[in-house]
């Protein structure tokens, strides 16, 4: 295995992002926290899918840069970027007739060229994508027949075998039932524990407090405020995202802010 | 063998039905040789590949049956493989080459010259290639002025759009010139009869280039199946595979209609069969295209001399009489692969 203990940076800087001609994000700065897991969270809308597309690099900014390891990611080749920084996105198409590996031996091609496509180190990386994903029995199953949540563990996978210090998610568990998102949520954990630099955009905001380290709320395509989930998470916060009233109490076995009595906001 | 066939497509080695297609298409090019038209039959045929015919059956082998043969097998292989890059590409399992103004635009470039007075005899085999990629070029400007060449709908509309203009300034032009409408009359049916080897080996350079590509764009073309972003987050650039994978089309189907004339179907049916065989990876259905295209061609090719005796029934009609309920059938069946 590379060693992937956070040596590599990704920040923002002065960023200004667009759909078309609509504004989205504009100047805004962040640094995601070396191997700890950032969650991105903020009401529909609020630019948090953008700013993880412009992370990493799927968007071209309009003004400011992306900076990887203090250089502009877009003047690095493609490929050497996804060395560095693995990307699980919404919209992955599952396609007929694959199985588990093969799906994971495709986060090794940023690794391999069109001369020379297999080397001992790309099947030692699978073999660990697949333990660290607990995919191990199911392998050669076919994509399509998986569970939302082992289906997602072998996308994760995918990342995993990409060998990056970098993993940027785009809402892993929204398609999923609690089960399955905890399944995911504590993968996620583990590989920030093992090092790995997260940053992933999530919509419930109770797991985001639960497995972030690090919490980015945004709207209107700027931050509100970020830091430690137990310190910035109060019932302020949650009516300027949401728009809700509630009141946070600290869930009694690990400390982490759970949102009870939760109503919304009349207007006058 | 009874495993074989109950396990799914997608889990079965490629060789495994590389083998028998390919075995296939070597029997079928032994009937080509031995079958159909001149006075030569099955056995006087086979004594000419044993190097003890008479001189008319060796000239009815060497020099119709074979360059033949061999101008199935190319075209073949250039619509088959042309066609499964086609459909990953679009996304669409029913997208024909075709569908970018690359027919249209090698048959247009023919009609010029034809109306110009050239004949379909001395036809210079690089005119419909040229045509193709001027074809499919436009379609791509058209895309790119817009910033849309992300998108392959836009890609496929653009496409449909040129083909039918350029379908119909050919028509005009052979409305006001009698001699080419009936020269390219047979042409467009599409007949690998008559062509000859100095057309094939004319088309080599371009062909290499177009494996190259191929070989090349193979495996970012793959990733792209799981997702746009996927395939960035991999490190590849959507664009440029979808700009290679249309470029290698162009020559590919210029190079198979410059030889074949305008062959329809074979593009669309082949790539089918290979995925009904081994299943959606274009990786591996792009393999199978390789034996898969001629034995097509070739055994319509051999059916069409059959049927027909004495004349021959011109390729593109009878592959469109057995593509047509092929793609009915497919029409109908429960499920289309998603792509």
């Amino acid at each position: 295995m590379v060693d992937q203990t956070g040596t590599v940076s990704l920040s923002a800087d002065n960023l200004t992002l667009q759909h078309g001609k609509t504004t989205i994000i504009e100047s805004l700065n962040l640094t995601l926290p070396l191997g700890k897991v950032t969650a991105i969270v903020g009401p529909n809308g609020c630019g948090k899918s953008t700013l993880l597309n412009g992370l990493s690099r799927i968007h071209h900014p309009i003004g400011g840069t992306v900076l990887l390891n203090g250089k502009d990611i877009h003047k690095y080749p493609s490929k050497e970027v996804a060395r560095k920084l693995a990307l699980l996105p919404q919209d992955t198409i599952s396609p007929d007739g694959i199985n588990v590996e093969e799906l994971i031996r495709f986060g090794r091609h940023p690794h391999q060229s069109t001369m020379k496509q297999w080397k001992m180190s790309d099947q030692e990386a699978i073999d660990y994508a697949l333990n660290a994903a607990d995919l191990n029995g199911l392998k050669d199953r076919l994509l399509n027949t998986l569970s939302g949540g082992q289906r997602q563990r072998a996308w994760i996978a995918m990342s995993i075998a990409q060998e990056t210090p970098l993993l940027l998610l785009d809402e892993p568990t929204s398609a999923l039932d609690l089960g399955h998102q905890i399944e995911v949520f504590e993968l996620i954990k583990e590989l920030s524990e093992e090092g790995k630099t997260i940053a992933m955009v999530v919509h419930d905001l109770p797991s985001a407090c639960r497995y972030a380290d690090h919490i980015v709320a945004m709207k209107d395509g700027k931050i509100v405020t970020q830091g430690c989930p137990k310190k910035i998470m109060t019932k302020e916060l949650v009516l300027a995202l949401y728009g809700i009233e509630c009141d946070l109490i600290p869930d009694p076995m690990t400390g982490s802010p759970i949102l009870i009595n939760i109503k919304r906001v009349k207007s006058l | 063998m009874v495993f074989w066939f109950n396990s799914p497509p997608a889990q079965r080695s490629v060789m495994s039905a590389f083998i028998p297609v390919a075995l296939l298409l070597v029997f079928c090019c032994v009937c080509s040789l031995l079958l159909g038209a001149g006075n030569v039959g099955p056995k006087e045929a086979f004594q000419v590949l044993l190097g003890q015919g008479t001189d008319d059956a060796n000239f009815i082998v060497y020099e119709l049956r074979l360059p033949r043969t061999l101008i199935g097998l190319v075209a073949g292989l250039c619509l088959g493989i042309a066609g499964a890059l086609m459909q990953a590409v679009a996304r669409n399992p029913l997208a024909e080459p075709g569908l970018l103004g690359v027919s249209a635009g090698s048959a247009f470039a023919v009609a010029i010259a034809l109306a110009m007075g050239a004949s379909t005899a001395t036809l210079p085999a690089e005119l419909a290639q040229v045509g193709a990629l001027i074809g499919c070029l436009c379609v791509i400007a058209v895309t790119q002025m817009q910033g849309q060449c992300n998108d392959p709908i836009r890609l496929v509309l653009a496409g449909a759009a040129l083909t039918s203009l350029l379908t119909a300034m050919t028509s005009l032009l052979l409305m006001y010139n009698e001699r080419a409408a009936d020269e390219i009359r047979f042409w467009v049916t599409g007949s690998v009869a008559g062509r000859n080897f100095e057309q094939l080996m004319s088309l080599a350079p371009s062909l290499i280039i177009a494996f190259v590509c191929v070989l090349y764009v193979a495996r970012p073309l793959a990733s792209l199946a799981l997702g746009e972003r996927v395939a960035i987050g991999l490190g590849y650039k959507p664009g440029r595979i979808r700009l290679i994978v249309v470029f290698s089309v162009a020559l590919l189907v210029g190079a198979a209609t410059a030889i074949a004339g305008p062959v329809i179907f074979v593009g669309l049916v082949v790539p089918f069969m290979a995925r009904a065989l081994i299943g959606v990876d274009i990786r591996r259905t792009l393999w199978l295209c390789v034996p898969l295209g001629p034995l097509v061609i070739i055994s319509a090719d051999v059916i069409s001399r059959l049927i027909a005796q004495p004349a021959e029934m011109p390729l593109g009609v009878l592959t469109a009489m057995v593509g047509a309920p092929v793609l009915l059938a497919i029409v109908r069946s429960q499920r289309l692969p998603t792509l």
